[in-house]
């Protein structure tokens, strides 16, 4: 942190009176190791720091994204150099009229410093738990930092220490079951418990295959299943920009036209969750009922859309999707879950969704990972991968029977430009009737 | 260009270590990224990035530490760090590298054109303030924008063999995308995006025909609008080139990426139906498929001369005829596998490690033009523009979508169609491969946004393709 106070500082003695700066920061130093065959296949270490200064001057604006060094002389030269960019930057611009500064000096202060597992007895672990099964696998470690700083004294700071190891196990006839361990102290007791839950998982997956035919099936989708729709219907779903310009696959639920189960309540719950508290453009993130007992409520605002369409800012990020969703807990016990299932499909896993046709919220996908074929609440057999094309308000809305009592905390494993902290908070979905394709 | 070649150079031989071998990557990249949407100019966004990846060889044992400290005393701790790594896994380690070949190469690689100054960022805002201005006012039409991106990126690599391979790149990505809705249905037509993208200069933006295609690209999201949906059932596929580099990227592309055949990606990308045994005896096409792996087009997007473990690229067949001859496996998927392969070995910067990509992967053009190729079909439909992308973690059960289609029937070009999608397998789709374009169908394609690998990494790569035609292919279309 004080080394981007130091850069603030620097900063704000650097501005005019007419200039105002919003200074971000996120910094990671990050332990990678991927496992082929239970063995390690490529291990290392990443350190990156960077700064995405936004300079405004007159309703003008402009961002740089700054690679930071770690050696103070330089990186304040780096911004140095970027604050003189983007004055030059700035004069060829127009006016913007959706700029829409927070002026507030918001504090916001997050440290979780627990000390990390030794990669040593994490790779002990990983080898014996994964003795005699083919175990294919990512573990990501290490401290994460990010920073947001305002002209307006507005000064954010969110620190935490986490691990993440996604694994999957193989069977020799190419089934495989899906589970992670992620968190903050790693427990080696704990750990070897999720690895023998999917070991006895997997002893299922070696029975012969149930061919399954394209049809309508009752359907059971995991927590980690119901994710993989989530996460497509919030790439824009709850976007104010993408209700408003029609991208959103709800843009129906919000225009009042189309609903959801009244069983379906959806929030985006940034309070005592691992994202941090403000956004990149220096708003407090607040907690957001997206959707309620099945009917379009809150949406996620970003200042630009704010200005645009008249509407409050909430913190939503640039591209106004969730990173701590939650959807409200039913009443089906999981215990419960295959005898209520009766005859019909488990699925652990969904991959690969996009849309057939977006503005009606219709989805295609694959199973992936431990399908199995229930019959009178009994896992019969491993099914074939299939594909399924069914809508939202379908699977969601008329054809949804329950959601289970037990959620489950999914951490994103994503380590796109940077270790994702995005979570979701989700219970599994029984559904009467799901349509599978091919 | 290259400032920094002679310090590295001199940074890297003072570095010391016990590991046998070990290379530094280093990578600079700047990018630019404009947008006017709906007539009103976006900030831009401007970024400068820079860092370096030491890997190390230890006992057989590689390992890696990417820094963002690049002084001496940096890029030492960073060897210290991947030579520490190496030793903590060595008794773990899956692979023993000691028998396998590095490249001692020297060489220089630049996009064409590279010195040419790109327009300047008034000239950019005014381009595409009048295409945005030139999109017809329509109450229909409630979204759109045009935008232009441009990354550059430098590259030195050095290694204890004696390699040093430099390469500097512009990639240019220009788009027009624009949405209409008529109270129910809403329908976005697209051009570029992330379709297309080229190394070069201005002559990018020329070649893709930006100036002067918002009205048309507005009109035809209008038509979608009022089109009836695709119909369902069996028809022979045209598909134009925006929509072949999707097919030829997902059921082509990732199924032949060696290092999911040897199971890396078994957690996350998925793995393929392709086995190491198909090499050189699979029919994965009809006789009329030839696929390359071709860094010889040198506006494409993922021309270069060595990639990112030195290895030196050259236009090989991967399919000749139909029959599967090559994966797309790097010098090290190479030797896992014992298998020949291509050079392949990328990484997204410098805070990642290479691994079997797609660079360029083409279909050779075929002999027929448009016309003839839409006069071969008697009940069948055209489909362009991808927007929607499926397929099974083995890359073998597909569903795509594109924005646009247009029905075939006896030869002739009827009306547009919306929603188009069309499902298969990619095991047998490529067999029905029934007409393949030519050179005056050609177009040199690519997108900038490529997943895999864990870390995740998203990359460049290029497609080339003509118009092709498979014949008995189920198609549907949408709920609306």
């Amino acid at each position: 942190m004080n080394n981007f106070k130091a850069l603030v500082d620097w900063l704000k003695q650097a501005i005019t009176d007419k200039e105002q700066f919003h200074l971000g920061y996120a910094d990671e130093s990050s332990e990678f190791v991927r496992f082929n065959h239970a063995q390690v296949r490529q291990a290392g270490q990443v350190q990156q720091s960077s700064l995405n200064l936004k300079l405004i001057n007159d309703g003008r604006h402009a961002d740089l994204g700054i690679t930071l060094s770690g050696e103070p002389a330089l990186d304040r030269q780096r911004l140095a150099d970027g604050l003189q960019q983007l004055r030059e930057t700035l004069p060829l611009l127009p006016a913007d009229p959706y700029l829409l500064l927070n002026h507030d000096a918001w504090h916001s202060h997050n440290e979780q410093l627990r000390p990390l597992p030794e990669l040593a007895q994490v790779l002990q672990d990983i080898s014996q738990a994964a003795e005699d099964v083919d175990l294919v696998g990512f573990y990501a470690a290490g401290p994460i930092s990010r920073g947001f700083a305002s002209s307006d004294g507005a000064f954010g700071w969110h620190q935490a220490n986490s691990f993440n190891f996604d694994f999957s196990l193989f069977h020799a006839n190419g089934e495989a079951v899906k589970a992670s361990y992620a968190g903050h102290t790693w427990d080696s007791a704990e750990f070897a418990r999720r690895v023998h839950q999917a070991r006895d998982q997997l002893h299922f997956l070696g029975r012969p295959l149930h061919p399954l035919a394209p049809g309508q099936y009752r359907a059971y989708l995991a927590p980690a299943a119901l994710e993989e729709i989530i996460s497509i219907v919030t790439w824009g779903g709850f976007s104010a920009q993408a209700i408003a310009s029609k991208g959103s696959s709800l843009q129906r639920l919000y225009a009042g036209e189309q609903h959801l189960s009244p069983l379906v309540t959806v929030s985006e719950q940034i309070s005592g969750s691992l994202s941090q508290a403000f956004s990149p453009e220096g708003y407090p993130r607040s907690d957001v009922r997206l959707i309620n007992a099945g009917r379009a409520d809150g949406q996620l605002v970003n200042s630009r859309s704010a200005a645009e369409y008249g509407l409050s800012a909430n913190g939503a990020g640039g591209d106004e999707s969730p990173s701590a969703l939650q959807m409200a807990a039913g009443n089906l016990a999981q215990a419960d879950v295959l005898k209520q299932l009766g005859t019909g499909l488990y699925i652990s896993n969904l991959w690969y969704l996009n849309y057939s046709d977006l503005p009606a919220a219709r989805l295609t996908g694959m199973t992936r990972f431990a399908t199995f074929w229930v019959e009178d609440g009994e896992i019969k057999a491993p099914v074939s991968t299939m594909r399924f094309d069914d809508s939202v308000y379908s699977l969601l809305g008329s054809q949804l029977e329950a959601l289970t009592i037990e959620r489950e905390l999914l951490l994103s494993a994503s380590t796109y430009s940077q270790r994702n902290t995005a979570s979701n908070l989700l219970p599994g979905a029984l559904v009467k009737r799901l349509t599978l394709t091919l | 260009m290259f400032e920094h070649h002679a310090t590295l150079k001199k940074h890297f031989s003072a570095l010391r270590t016990n590991a046998q071998f070990f290379s530094l990557r280093y990578v600079r990249e700047s990018g630019r990224y404009l947008s006017v949407r709906k007539n009103v100019a976006e900030p831009p966004h401007l970024s400068h990035d820079e860092g370096a990846m030491l890997t190390v060889r230890l006992n057989g044992v590689e390992a890696y530490a990417a820094t963002n400290d690049i002084s001496l005393a940096g890029l030492q701790a960073a060897l210290e760090r991947a030579e520490q790594q190496a030793r903590q896994i060595l008794p773990h380690a899956l692979l023993d590298l000691r028998e396998q070949a590095v490249s001692s190469d020297v060489a220089d690689y630049l996009s064409p054109d590279f010195d040419q100054p790109f327009p300047t960022l008034n000239d950019c805002y005014q381009l595409l303030g009048d295409e945005s201005a030139a999109v017809p006012r329509d109450e229909r039409l409630v979204s759109w924008d045009v935008s232009l991106g441009q990354t550059t990126v430098e590259q030195i690599y050095l290694n204890t063999a004696g390699a040093e391979l430099r390469q500097a790149q512009r990639f240019v990505f220009p788009g027009v995308n624009v949405t209409a809705f008529d109270g129910n249905d809403s329908q976005t037509r697209t051009l570029g995006g992330s379709n297309f993208g080229q190394q070069g200069g201005f002559d990018v933006i020329s070649r893709f025909g930006l100036i002067g295609a918002a009205p048309r690209v507005a009109d035809e999201a209008l038509q979608l609008l009022l089109a009836p949906n695709t119909p369902q059932g069996p028809r022979d596929l045209l598909l134009m080139p925006d929509q072949m580099i999707l097919q030829i990227h997902e059921s082509i592309g990732h199924p032949l990426e060696l290092d999911r055949i040897l199971g890396d990606e078994r957690n996350y990308a998925g793995t393929s139906f392709v086995k190491a045994s198909d090499f050189g005896h699979l029919q994965y096409g009809s006789s009329l498929l030839n696929v390359t792996f071709d860094p010889d087009i040198p506006e494409q997007l993922a021309s270069y001369s060595h990639d990112d473990d030195g290895t030196r690229t050259s236009k090989q067949f991967l399919i000749r005829e139909g029959l599967l001859l090559k994966p797309l496996g790097g010098a090290l998927s190479q030797f896992r596998a014992n298998l020949p392969g291509v050079a392949n070995s990328r990484a997204c910067g410098w805070n990642r490690p290479p691994i079997d990509r797609m660079a360029n992967l083409n279909i050779e053009p075929g002999d027929k033009n448009l016309a003839q190729l839409v006069g071969g079909i008697e009940h069948g439909i055209l489909m362009s523009t991808n927007r929607s992308w499926s397929i099974d973690d083995a890359r073998n059960k597909f569903q795509f979508g594109c924005e646009w289609g247009q029905l075939i029937e006896n030869g002739e070009l009827k009306g547009v169609v919306k929603n188009p999608n069309y499902r298969a397998i990619s095991a047998q789709f490529w067999r029905n491969l029934s007409a393949v374009g030519d050179a005056s169908t050609f177009k040199v394609l690519g997108t900038p946004n490529c997943g895999k690998g864990e870390p995740n990494q998203v990359i460049r790569v290029g497609h080339a393709s003509p118009a092709c035609v498979f014949s008995n292919v189920d198609v549907f279309g949408g709920d609306a």
